[in-house]
């Protein structure tokens, strides 16, 4: 069924603007005298919200290994391709040799990176993590691309729930260490 | 009331010299108050940017320093947080950047366009009262020029900056000025009407108190008992429209409509000669303030039914200076708060307004008054 909507004429006083303007008014003085929502960035920090996507990082586990297996998930992955990872071997005598793999070099360009996150989202092992670290700057483009040395110092430890590399080691010493 | 003809010849009477320095000084005044109307013109720049910020919730323009200036301890950090040297950073902007003529302009009327648009603002300043000073037991204003007709002076010099946005809008040679231009003429020659009625309103009534109603400063003096917006309150308020339509100020800024004109006569204008129109805009503003202060809200009385008292010498001098600055200051605080206020009215209902409403009202009121003083 229609619905007729009435339309109302406008008041007499409605149509001299007055009250409307007068109205207005007193909004806006009354604005004037609120708080400001500008935030004065240098001397105030901004206040980020979980879940923030700042500059990737690579990060440690609470071991103090590093986590990522240089699988390369994240260098497809990332749509502007700011990730170059030249895989290397973990050393034979190394604690953590049967994990066999580990970056021998890792760099993320920030000029390029445009901070979607994906890399944390494809990566298998949790190695890279999009931090709160948004104010990259630097004065030439080389010091922009960060390497490996420099992710895991900006990344830090994470510890993790799940320890999935000790629980395997555990079971290959339980089983006879034929793996 | 000695007028300048009297002194110019009187003093011409006395010796060359008496003329030149007389000159001089006039010379001096005419600096002085011309400084005073960009001052107000400048400080309004800030204050749009200020008031605008701060009704939008934002802090408005304070970084811009100084270096040596910015230091200076309690005064430098005030310059920056209220935006004042922000100011200064504004109009190096406007000097030193390239001036371009564009190619298919009509050069003579583009340059002149400008200086047109600028000049009537100072030259009413001239007759503008800022304040009084006493002699020979009688008040004088503290002005430039203080002769009969000055209200007719004052009216007939400032409808002259339609021409500057005229001159602009067609020899810009462009289509959008062009419009704006004449958006610009028909409302100002539209507005003035109600300006001119409720201007005559007014000096008929000041005629049954003062005897020269058309000068401007003994119209002001008139107001030492009621001010003339509590007496007239209709003609105040049509007075008050009609400035903000001449100054082109929001709500009635259709010539300028950023929208649909990109932005109103001087688009075509660059660096200085854009300066100078900025600086006009809010030295027109300065200026209808000054007027409607002077006229409507009693100059430099401090309250209705109240002067500073002349026995007080020239400390009633700076007072009155005083008072008459701070209404300035705060009719242009209004201008500018309505501009963040309200939104622009369409071209057409600029038009209807201004003729089938606030003509007829005008002249309403006038024939109010004059039927009151004749009883
Ligand atoms: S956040 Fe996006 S762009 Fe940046 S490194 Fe990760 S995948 Fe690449
Ligand atoms: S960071 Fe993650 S996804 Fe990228 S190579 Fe290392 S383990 Fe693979």
């Amino acid at each position: 069924m229609a619905i007729i909507v009435e339309r109302r004429r406008l008041t007499w006083m409605e149509r001299t603007y007055l009250p409307q303007i007068v109205s207005g008014l007193w909004i806006t003085l009354k604005n004037l005298f609120k708080p400001k929502v500008t935030l004065e960035y240098p001397e105030q920090a901004p206040i980020l919200p979980p879940g923030y996507r700042g500059a990737p990082t690579l990060v440690m586990d609470s071991a103090g290994r590093e986590k990522c297996v240089s699988c390369q998930l994240c260098e497809f992955v990332c749509p502007p391709k700011a990730i170059k990872i030249v895989p290397g071997e973990i050393s034979g005598n190394s604690e953590y040799a049967y994990i066999e793999k580990a970056p021998k070099e890792f760099e993320i360009n920030m000029l390029r990176c445009i901070f979607c996150g994906y890399c944390e989202e494809a990566c298998p092992e949790k190695a890279i993590v999009l931090q709160q670290e948004f104010s990259l700057n630097g004065r030439t483009r080389a010091e922009m691309i960060r390497n490996k040395k420099q992710l895991y110092e900006a990344g830090g430890v994470l510890p993790d729930k799940i320890k999935k590399w000790k629980k395997v080691k555990d079971t290959a010493d339980l089983e006879g260490g034929s793996h | 009331m000695v007028t300048l003809c009297e002194i110019t010849a009187g003093a011409a009477e006395a010796s060359i010299w008496g003329v030149v320095g007389h000159v001089l000084l006039l010379f001096l005044f005419s600096f002085i108050a011309a400084m005073v109307v960009m001052t107000f013109a400048g400080l309004s720049v800030v204050a749009e940017r200020k008031v605008c910020a701060f009704i939008q919730g934002r802090l408005g323009p304070n970084r811009t320093a100084i270096p040596i200036v910015a230091a200076i301890p309690l005064l430098g950090n005030f310059l920056k947080r209220n935006g004042l040297m922000q100011l200064l950073a504004d109009a190096l902007k406007f000097l030193f950047k390239e001036d371009p003529i564009p190619g298919h302009v009509n050069k003579f009327w583009y340059m002149a366009a400008p200086a047109m648009f600028l000049a009537p603002v100072l030259i009413v300043g001239a007759v503008i009262p800022f304040g009084v000073y006493w002699s020979d037991g009688s008040m004088h204003p503290i002005a430039v020029a203080d002769f009969d007709l000055s209200i007719i002076f004052m009216l007939a010099i400032s409808s002259l900056t339609v021409f500057g946005g005229l001159m602009a809008g067609w020899s810009s040679n462009s289509k959008l000025p062009y419009i704006a231009a004449t958006r610009s003429g028909a409302q100002i020659i539209s507005y003035e009407l109600t300006m001119g009625i409720t201007i005559v309103t007014l000096v008929i009534w000041a005629a049954t108190m003062v005897e020269n109603p058309l000068n401007i400063f003994e119209v002001a003096a008139a107001q030492s008992g009621l001010w003339f917006c509590i007496t007239q309150p209709l003609g105040a308020f049509l007075f008050l429209v009609a400035l903000f339509a001449e100054t082109n100020r929001l709500p009635f800024d259709v010539s300028e409509s950023e929208a649909d004109l990109v932005s109103g006569v001087h688009t075509e204008y660059g660096s200085f000669k854009f300066g100078l129109f900025y600086v006009g805009e809010y030295g027109h503003m300065a200026l209808a303030s000054m007027l409607f202060v002077t006229l409507f809200l009693g100059a430099w009385y401090p309250f209705p039914g109240c002067e500073w008292p002349s026995d007080w010498g020239w400390i009633s001098s700076v007072l009155s200076v005083f008072t008459f600055l701070v209404k300035v200051a705060f009719m242009i605080f209004f201008f500018i708060w309505m501009r963040w206020t309200l939104p622009r009215f369409r071209y057409d209902q600029v038009m209807r307004l201004g003729w089938s409403v606030l003509v007829p009202l005008g002249i309403a009121n006038f024939v109010f008054y004059l039927v009151l003083i004749s009883l």
